[in-house]
């Protein structure tokens, strides 16, 4: 999974069904520094993620559908969790 | 799944049976500051997005999942157009 940061909401009216009534938001990899890791990208929230909140994502098909079931469809980055702390030691750094 | 910009569309009549009937278009894929990243690509359109259109699109397995037919040669599905996209960065 990866960590990332809020900072945008995505809204459409016109989309495939299978995003009707889901939150779309727009996500900034994180390293768990708050360095940028990367590209934005675009996630449905299952966790009511807010802006500027750093969250746990699940960017892999596979498991989206086993969450959101057979139905999921078209969606392969999910968020699944708030970040409250990340704890760990700087000398494990690669 | 990612940010992207209907800058045209691809007209492919020699094609796997998978595409037939597939509306085929042209995105350039956008970061946070809608800035082109990443190179060009074709992806199929679900929601019948047009040239300028603001979009977000599935790629790899689940993209083909956008489709009546799921084992398609597909790895980039539109599945939205944006209509306002609110950024703090």
């Amino acid at each position: 999974m990866r960590i990332a940061r809020v900072i945008g909401t995505v809204v459409g009216a016109a989309h495939h069904p299978t995003y009707d009534g889901r939150k779309v938001l727009l996500l900034k990899p994180e390293q768990p520094d708050g360095g940028s890791a990367g590209n934005a990208f675009v996630a449905v929230d299952q966790v009511q993620a807010g802006m500027g909140d750093r969250v746990l994502v699940l960017v892999e098909g596979t498991g989206v559908r086993q969450i959101l079931g057979a139905d999921a469809g078209p969606i392969r980055s999910l968020i699944v969790g708030i970040i409250d702390h990340i704890e760990y030691d700087d000398a494990q750094r690669t | 799944m990612y940010l992207g910009r209907v800058i045209g569309n691809v007209v492919a009549s020699q094609k796997m049976a998978g595409l037939e009937g597939q509306i085929l278009l042209l995105v350039q894929p956008l970061d946070e500051h809608q800035k082109p990243c990443g190179p060009k690509e074709v992806a199929v359109d679900t929601v019948k997005a047009g040239p300028g259109n603001l979009v977000y699109l599935v790629g790899s397995r689940e993209a083909a999942l956008a489709l009546q037919q799921t084992f398609v040669p597909v790895d980039a599905a539109i599945v939205g157009i944006v209509d306002d996209l609110e950024v703090q960065v």
